[in-house]
């Protein structure tokens, strides 16, 4: 196929198009060399009212104000703890449902999918008021399960609506078979199916990784007095003054909480696309 | 699962030997499933659909700090939140920048995305690394981190963007629509990545030969994306637009972080950050409930759209 459209006689209008997505790359990636560059820019010279693309003098002083104002690394391991947690426990949890509503038949099954369907749409924001209630009631205000909790419930309905295409991809002929093997249907589950579904699992994951890890709102409101259960977004916030910014200190904080995403991103990339390929064919 | 049965069936009229032993197995497929839905539905059912007959019912009460602290008892109020509520102008110009800010972001959102994902399968393979690349970058920065960075791209001293457009010191938070424009800019570079790879995706997954006979004919770039890429990726477009209005309806840190709150006297409020200062910075916490029924209703309204169009699809649940 691309061998038939490299011979066609369009060389002009593609090299245009190929300047042009460079151009946009170049666009697209410049918040992100800002923000770098930044951080590791002299205090003296952010402030200075004629930015340069360049720094003469990189200094790691922006990261080490950061590192020691305050206890950004244990913010960051907070950060880290809930969005692992919830990226497993989600995972685990709507990759049983995604079989049981994929593989079996049962009464409601077609109400409970419509269901999961509705509840992806479900502004979790809007119900930051009665959560907070209900965190209070169970005593998990100030602690990281006010932000695990909730927001496992927040990734599964698109997590099981995402692993159902899955799922459903993996032939019923294979379960026939291993039945006549004699394998159970646990085994059956966790040595043929998860495997089998692990791609779309990571795919998965990015979506309820990235929710997470993005959370501001519900830390802003959940995690209101004992600031050591803070996680990254709200460290990022205490270099915000009203005078003056710390600008050095917000960049180089962001550039600490962008890079685990980053890395996440770059090992399962190839993944996502081909889940994302998997769950819109679906 | 249908194609077994009905084999199944057919088999039943003579069965010369013993039925196979997963015969047994099938009346416990019904308790099975429910074991395997146990674990989602509990969660779901506890916080998600708790909260929103909790979030239904604070509504329909007087909640303020009086009563969370245990003061003062709750009272029934009927609709008189929402009467409130209705009759505030300031409601009914943030439901408005609302619907407005998130049509905007959806749009551009979809066009940037969609004309991308086309242009990639253009090129060679660097160029479109170098933009998967980026894009991806964007994809990955943390709404937080991503506001912050806009804002100092905007920054009217330390910005290298107003210096580059010779703008002076033009101060983009302090005007209500050029902020809100900001605030677009940075939605928009954060969302078009999952439209870009989604409809690259779908576009790679249509046979070649198809274009080349639409190019063949002679049919223009544009004819040949109306006429025949369109209509072919449209499960994938429904997808992405729905998953661009939840998102951009409901926007919420780049306005905290980038407008401080909402603007100069509130005139970047969007419903999201209007209901949190309602609850949490002025204790009205009936008022912020029955803000977040009226956005539950109204991405409800989009899910019943979005399931029609599904139903006409002819997706089989």
């Amino acid at each position: 196929m691309t061998s038939v459209r490299i011979r066609r006689p369009r060389r002009p209008g593609r090299l245009a198009a190929e300047a042009a997505v460079l151009l946009v790359a170049a666009v697209v990636a410049f918040p992100l060399y800002w923000m770098v560059l930044s951080a590791f820019k002299p205090a003296g010279e952010i402030q200075s009212t004629h930015p340069r693309p360049w720094t003469l003098s990189p200094s790691l002083d922006s990261f080490r104000r950061v590192f020691e104002q305050q206890e950004f690394g244990r913010y960051f391991l907070n950060s880290l703890i809930v969005a692992g947690t919830v990226v497993l426990a989600s995972a685990l949890i709507a990759f049983l449902a995604a079989t049981a509503v994929t593989r079996f038949r049962f009464r409601f099954r077609t109400t409970l999918l419509v269901m999961f369907l509705v509840a992806q749409m479900v502004p979790i924001e809007a119900l930051t008021i009665p959560l907070f209630f209900l965190m209070r009631d169970f005593g998990q205000l100030n602690t990281l399960g006010s932000l695990i909790l909730p927001h496992i419930a927040f990734s599964l309905p698109f997590a099981i609506w995402m692993l159902r295409g899955f799922v459903k991809a993996v032939p019923e002929a294979l379960e026939e078979q291993a039945a006549i093997d004699g394998a159970s249907r646990s085994r059956f589950l966790w040595q043929i199916l998860f495997p089998l579904v692990f791609p779309g699992l990571v795919a998965t994951s990015v979506f309820s990784f990235i929710s997470t890890w993005n959370d501001f709102l519900f830390a802003k409101s959940f995690l209101i007095s004992d600031t050591s259960q803070s996680t990254l977004p709200m460290a990022l916030l205490v270099f915000f003054k009203p005078d003056e910014n710390d600008w050095g200190g917000i960049m180089a904080g962001s550039t600490v909480m962008t890079i685990p995403v980053l890395v996440f991103f770059v090992l399962v990339q190839r993944r996502l696309v081909s889940g994302l390929g998997g769950a819109v064919k679906d | 699962m249908a194609l077994v049965t009905a084999e199944r069936t057919k088999k039943a009229p003579a069965p010369v030997r013993p039925r196979p032993r997963r015969r047994p197995r099938r009346p416990s497929a019904g308790r099975t499933s429910w074991l395997y839905l146990l674990p989602a539905l509990v969660v779901l059912g506890g916080l998600l659909v708790y909260p929103i007959y909790q979030l239904g019912l604070i509504s329909f009460l007087e909640y303020t700090q009086a009563q969370v602290s245990g003061g003062e008892p709750t009272s029934f109020q009927g609709f008189g939140n929402y009467t409130a509520l209705f009759s505030d102008p300031q409601f009914w110009q943030v439901l408005l920048a609302t619907v407005l800010f998130a049509a905007a972001c959806v749009v551009t959102t979809l066009a940037v995305g969609c004309a991308l994902a086309v242009l990639l399968t253009r090129v060679r393979a660097v160029p479109r690394l170098a933009l998967m690349l980026a894009a991806l970058g964007a994809w990955a920065t943390p709404a937080v981190t991503g506001s912050t960075v806009w804002v100092l791209l905007f920054d009217p001293d330390f910005g290298p963007v107003n210096r580059l457009l010779g703008l002076g010191d033009f101060s983009w938070t302090y005007g209500r629509y050029s902020a809100f424009a900001l605030v677009l800019f940075e939605v928009v570079w954060c969302s078009f990545p999952f439209v870009m790879v989604t409809v690259y995706a779908g576009i790679k997954a249509i046979p070649s030969e198809v274009l080349e006979a639409a190019a063949l004919d002679g049919a223009s770039q544009w004819r040949i994306w109306r006429s025949v890429m369109a209509p072919m990726l449209r499960p994938i477009l429904v997808v992405v637009t729905i998953q661009s209005i939840i998102w951009d309806f409901k926007v919420f840190t780049q306005i905290y972080v980038m407008t401080n709150g909402g603007g100069i006297a509130g005139q970047n409020l969007v419903l999201n950050v209007y209901a949190y200062q309602k609850a949490f910075a002025s204790s009205q916490y009936s008022l912020g409930a029955a803000i977040g029924v009226v956005m539950l209703l109204i991405l409800l309204a989009v899910t019943l759209v979005h399931l029609r169009l599904l139903r006409r699809q002819g997706e089989d649940l």
